[in-house]
């Protein structure tokens, strides 16, 4: 028998205001303890919400960029459930007019183009956050974190494969950073992520059971989790069994997924407008200037990169799948680097390098300006490309003005006719039988006699003159 | 003369000519509270310290000539409700689960009276969170009725009309949600103010029911009900349902002046239900504006009967959700059981009285999955319609009059395991709240030697109508003159 | 007549976390069918095209700058807490 899988994703994004969603604390991750509260966020007796018009932008500026449609009106709704790090007992959400409804994202996998839908964005506040300590066996519970404005953005059951879900969870994260609403840290839980998947007979209509998979803290454990999960489902239904509606957890060392708890029945959170909060009235002026901010997002800065800098597809969508490569790209093309060569760097050996070091390209010491001037140096013969790479090496390392390190290191290339015409003369002379090689039509012995005349010159002869005039010279033997 | 038999202004004048001290008002009031609140029961917390030190300091102000002339209430010793919450002064809403909580910040209302120099004497009995009309259902104590100490004093600012008819006090606040400062103002014979919702600000106020809540002045004229609503009155930055809408100068508004005013007083308001001596005293009240010059015609509020049932959907829907932050977790009584869900209902169990566990329980079952449409739901658009009377009346009428409740104060114990019974009680107030209009109570006569309370009801933002109309109504009769004798009790 | 059975006591007690006993359900059942049966009465209304009211004064669009005022102290935050740990609120372990 076989299966289709589905899958929905609900992502929870931070949004990065100064303050928190309904009062004036600080928002801010890894402060002590209980330092960024106050009786609101503290949910004491008598105290009242008031909203923050910050967080309504971004919600709005996120939702437009992933083309949802904005509400007129909008309004918060409480959710009411009991748990320690929900102070006030109910949580101040969205219910059933949410902010942005029925966007979607495109994605790419396998070269295949996919349209996934967007059921709804909307606003929340964020919960407390709470350790178990293994010392007393109770739970501990700090509430800076409660209070920090989310958005919750819930896909439709359109993703089909865990590596779909994987291409949009990059895509959405990528919009998310674009739009600068959030910096989509997983690290420090600033973007969450939680997967539904089902699968059901191919060519059925109807829906298998889900299960929600949790604790999935980074885009490969989701993956991983999914995979997993389509794993267990389809051996269960092959032998006959059924699906129950659970909530499972990814277990990252057992490489499996694990059962939470069996969902009985629907919660009943008993949503209800928030009395203490008024509706929003989302006027066109208003939608206005929040579109004039959103920037150019990924998909159209794609399309440019290989519509005007002809640049090959994938190599257009690595490049802004981070919008600080894109922005670093960007930057270098404005101060006059030749995009291709500026591409081929970044693809190669910045990325390269990153991956290796474990670091994003915002944490190196390289300017744009100082790779641009490298590859210029290279374009003006200034530099060997094998030069290049040492100089590369200095900059992603230390960072630097690479003419300066050029310059310091002795490291011109040598372009004068007549030295490296006696460079190539004394190959030659020590070289006797490459030269009789290459005289019996052996053209390979070229290349070992261009290597012993760079490596008379350290390196720095202009390659293209080495050739040419090792040409010229063996003719006259 | 008791001391707080004189009104606000006379005691400002009194400091202002230094025929007293702020420390001598204080502890006059202190005096007093020593000697009749042991039968009255209307205060929970005192702060007798603070309270004196406060009012040496304020003296010292005086001395130096810092009065501001124009501030009535500087200096004046005042009770609060104890569902606002006062920093470092004990918080209990009268509950039990609320025992040891003091509070790290203040109430608008409290910032704001101090701010004008009040001096807080201490925090005011009520029915637990403001749920009840009988006051019966504090968890700590009982109000007895200044009039007759064997009736009910009313509620749920039961402590704040006693505190207020027994001269513990010039003057206090109460909230209303469905008729807790204007139901016990009748019962105990003094004024008692609901504002406009969005009036007066909510922050600090321990919700019972959001959307109808409001914080309201008790005094013993509309003078200085006014005076008060003036300080406490305004814009909010802290309460996103607070209104932008300008604060008029109340006291301007007391012209003594009603000629030509239209009156609208429905049949509704007049009929089954409510007691002969209560009508009586309405319908003189009424003869007496007539001969000052106002007109007055039978009305109807179409909706008026659906209002009770409405009303207690709605309030106990957003009470469930509004006291579920009481769970033993962050503050308040902890009773620890066997585990989180154990300590949860262990410490809410016998943290609550079975008033507000029922209303708890109503609320919870009215916002639940497959009742919400025809409880809640079904309520809310029954308000829209409650509304909507009230706005076509005032398209024809400067106010409505009829009386605050049904009947005089009743006996203590007389309704306590009865919610039907008691919440009959709410009828006439509750459907304002309703609306989100103005209301004020004011004393209009002795029926069997219990006070009678006359309502008279404004236009969104019309306070300053309603307190002409009351100002010029008491002026024109005795009824607000009339003192509590402490009948009944121990005794009797 | 019964319109609340004991069983959705129970369950909206529990929804509540109020942890009732059998004379209280039982009681309690009675009284909220009563309130419950008196609010029937509303369903005489046809109320098919009213608006629900959840706020009677219109007020729109209130909203706060995005700035930052001092938070609590960790003493301040935690001076009523029942029990508290390492600057924390102690709680009955949430692990099952």
């Amino acid at each position: 028998m076989s299966f289709e899988t589905v899958i929905g994703l609900e992502v929870h994004v931070e949004l990065k205001t100064n303050s928190k969603i309904f009062c004036s604390c600080a928002v801010e991750f890894g402060a002590p303890p209980n330092t960024h509260t106050c009786p609101v966020c503290l949910g004491h007796p008598g105290v009242l919400p008031v909203l923050n018009r910050q967080a309504v932008d971004y919600a709005m500026k996120a939702s437009m960029a992933l083309n949802c449609e904005i509400a007129e009106v909008t309004k918060f709704d409480r959710k009411n459930y009991f748990y320690p790090d929900n102070p006030k007992a109910y949580q101040i959400s969205q219910f059933d007019k949410p902010i942005g409804e029925h966007g979607w994202i495109d994605i790419e996998v396998d070269g295949e183009k996919k349209r996934i839908g967007i059921t709804r964005v909307h606003m929340e506040e964020d919960a407390g956050k709470l350790t178990h300590d293994d010392e007393s066996g109770h739970s501990l519970v700090d509430y800076n974190r409660v209070g920090t404005p989310l958005i919750e953005i819930v896909s439709e059951p359109d993703i089909r494969t865990p590596q779909e879900a994987y291409a949009y969870l990059e895509k959405l994260k990528a919009i998310m950073q674009y739009t600068e609403v959030s910096d989509c840290k997983m690290e420090e839980g600033s973007l969450r992520c939680d997967a539904n998947i089902s699968l059901r007979p191919t060519g059925q209509v109807e829906f298998g059971t889900k299960a929600e998979l949790k604790n999935l803290n980074s885009f490969m454990h989701v993956l991983k989790g999914l995979e997993h999960e389509e794993e267990r489902q389809a051996e269960v239904l092959s032998d006959g069994g059924v699906i129950e509606q659970e909530t499972r957890r990814w277990d990252d060392s057992a490489k499996k997924t694990i059962l939470m708890r069996v969902k009985e029945g629907s919660d009943d959170y008993r949503y209800f407008p928030d009395p203490d909060l008024e509706n929003l009235y989302i006027e066109k002026e208003w939608k206005e200037r929040v579109e004039a901010s959103i920037p150019e997002l990924p998909d159209a800065r794609k399309a440019r990169y290989v519509k005007k800098y002809d640049l090959p597809s994938y190599d257009a969508d690595v490049l802004t799948q981070q919008k600080a490569m894109s922005d670093f790209f960007e930057e270098g093309l404005e101060l006059g680097g030749p995009a291709k060569q500026l591409s081929n760097w970044l693809m190669g050996e910045v990325n390269a390098y990153l991956n290796q070091e474990g670091k994003e390209i915002q944490d190196i010491p390289m300017t744009p300006k100082a790779l641009v001037g490298m590859i210029q140096l290279i374009e003006k013969g200034t530099i060997s490309s094998k030069i290049a790479k040492q100089v590369f090496k200095e900059l992603i390392e230390n960072g630097g003005d690479p003419e300066k390190i050029v310059e310091d290191k002795g490291l011109v290339q040598i372009s004068d006719e007549g030295a490296i015409r006696g460079m190539v003369n004394e190959a030659l002379d020590n070289n006797s039988q490459s030269v009789e090689d290459y005289k019996s039509g052996k053209g390979k012995a070229i290349g070992f006699l261009v290597g012993q005349v760079m490596k008379a010159s350290k390196g720095k002869a202009n390659p293209q003159l080495v050739n040419q005039l090792l040409k010229e010279e063996l003719d006259k033997r | 003369m008791e001391a707080f038999d004189y009104s606000l202004k006379e005691l400002h004048e009194q400091l202002v000519n230094k025929e007293t001290t702020i420390e001598k008002l204080v502890r006059q009031s202190f005096d007093r509270i020593k000697e009749v609140d042991e039968k009255v029961g209307a205060f929970l917390t005192l702060d007798e310290e603070n309270a004196i030190a406060r009012a040496k300091d304020l003296d010292k102000q005086l001395e130096n000539g810092e009065l501001d002339e124009g501030n009535i209430l500087f200096g004046l010793p005042v009770g609060i409700k104890d569902n606002m919450v006062t920093k470092g002064l004990r918080t209990t809403a009268a509950s039990k689960i609320l025992e040891n909580f003091v509070p790290v910040h203040d109430a608008t209302v409290v910032e704001k009276l101090r701010d004008a120099g009040t001096v807080t004497v201490g925090k005011l009995n009520m029915d637990e969170f403001a749920m009840g009309s009988s006051n019966e259902n504090s968890a700590y104590k009982i109000v007895h009725n200044p009039w007759h100490l064997d009736y009910v004093p009313g509620g749920s600012s039961g402590g704040s009309a006693a505190a207020v008819a027994a001269r513990e006090v010039p003057f206090a606040l109460g909230s209303d949600t469905g008729g807790s400062v204007r139901q016990p103002a009748s019962y105990c014979g003094v004024v008692g103010l609901k504002p406009t919702y969005g009036r007066v600000s909510r922050f600090g106020l321990i919700a019972f029911a959001s959307s109808l809540d409001q914080i309201g002045p008790m005094t013993t004229s509309v003078e200085d009900n006014a005076y008060v609503l003036q300080k406490i009155a305004g814009h909010d930055e802290r309460d996103s349902t607070s209104a932008h809408v300008e604060v008029p100068d109340y006291l301007a508004a007391l012209t003594g002046e009603v000629k030509g005013l239209r009156i609208g007083v429905p049949k509704e308001y007049l009929g089954e239900g409510v007691s002969e001596g209560v009508r009586e005293k309405v319908v003189e009240a009424l003869e007496v504006l007539k001969e000052l010059g106002a007109e007055w015609e039978e009305v109807s509020i179409p909706h008026a009967k659906y209002s009770l049932s409405a009303y207690y959907m709605l309030a106990s829907s957003e009470a469930s959700s509004n006291l579920a932050r009481f769970d033993g977790i962050r503050y308040g009584v902890r009773h620890t059981g066997d585990n989180l869900i154990d300590t949860y209902k262990k410490s809410r169990s016998e943290g609550f009285g079975d008033e507000v566990k029922r209303r708890i329980m109503l609320g919870t079952f009215a916002l639940s999955s497959g009742y919400y449409d025809a409880y809640y739901l079904k309520a809310q658009k029954v308000r829209t319609l409650i509304k909507q009377d009230f706005e076509d009346l005032f398209l024809k009428y400067d106010v409505i009059i009829g009386p605050t409740a049904p009947t005089t104060a009743f006996k203590l114990g007389e309704a306590v395991d009865d919610p039907m019974t008691m919440y009959v009680n709410d009828i006439l107030t509750n459907q304002i709240n309703l609306a989100g209009v103005p209301a004020i109570s004011v004393p209009c006569g002795l029926s069997e030697g219990l006070p009678v309370g006359l309502q008279i009801i404004g236009k969104h933002f019309d306070e300053a109508t309603v307190f002409r109309v009351a100002h010029a109504y008491e002026q024109a009769t005795e009824h607000h003159l009339e003192k509590p004798q402490f009948k009944g009790g121990a005794d009797s | 007549m019964e319109r609340i059975t004991k069983e959705q006591i129970r369950h909206v007690a529990n929804l509540a976390r109020l942890e009732l006993k059998e004379e209280e359900i039982a009681h309690f059942g009675e009284q909220l069918d009563d309130i419950i049966d008196a609010a029937e009465q509303l369903n005489e209304l046809s109320t098919d095209n009213v608006e629900p009211t959840s706020h009677v004064i219109d007020v729109r669009n209130v909203m706060r700058e995005d700035k930052t005022k001092p938070s609590l102290s960790n003493e301040d935050a935690m001076r009523n807490v029942p029990e508290t740990e390492k600057g924390q609120v102690r709680v009955p372990s949430v692990l099952e």
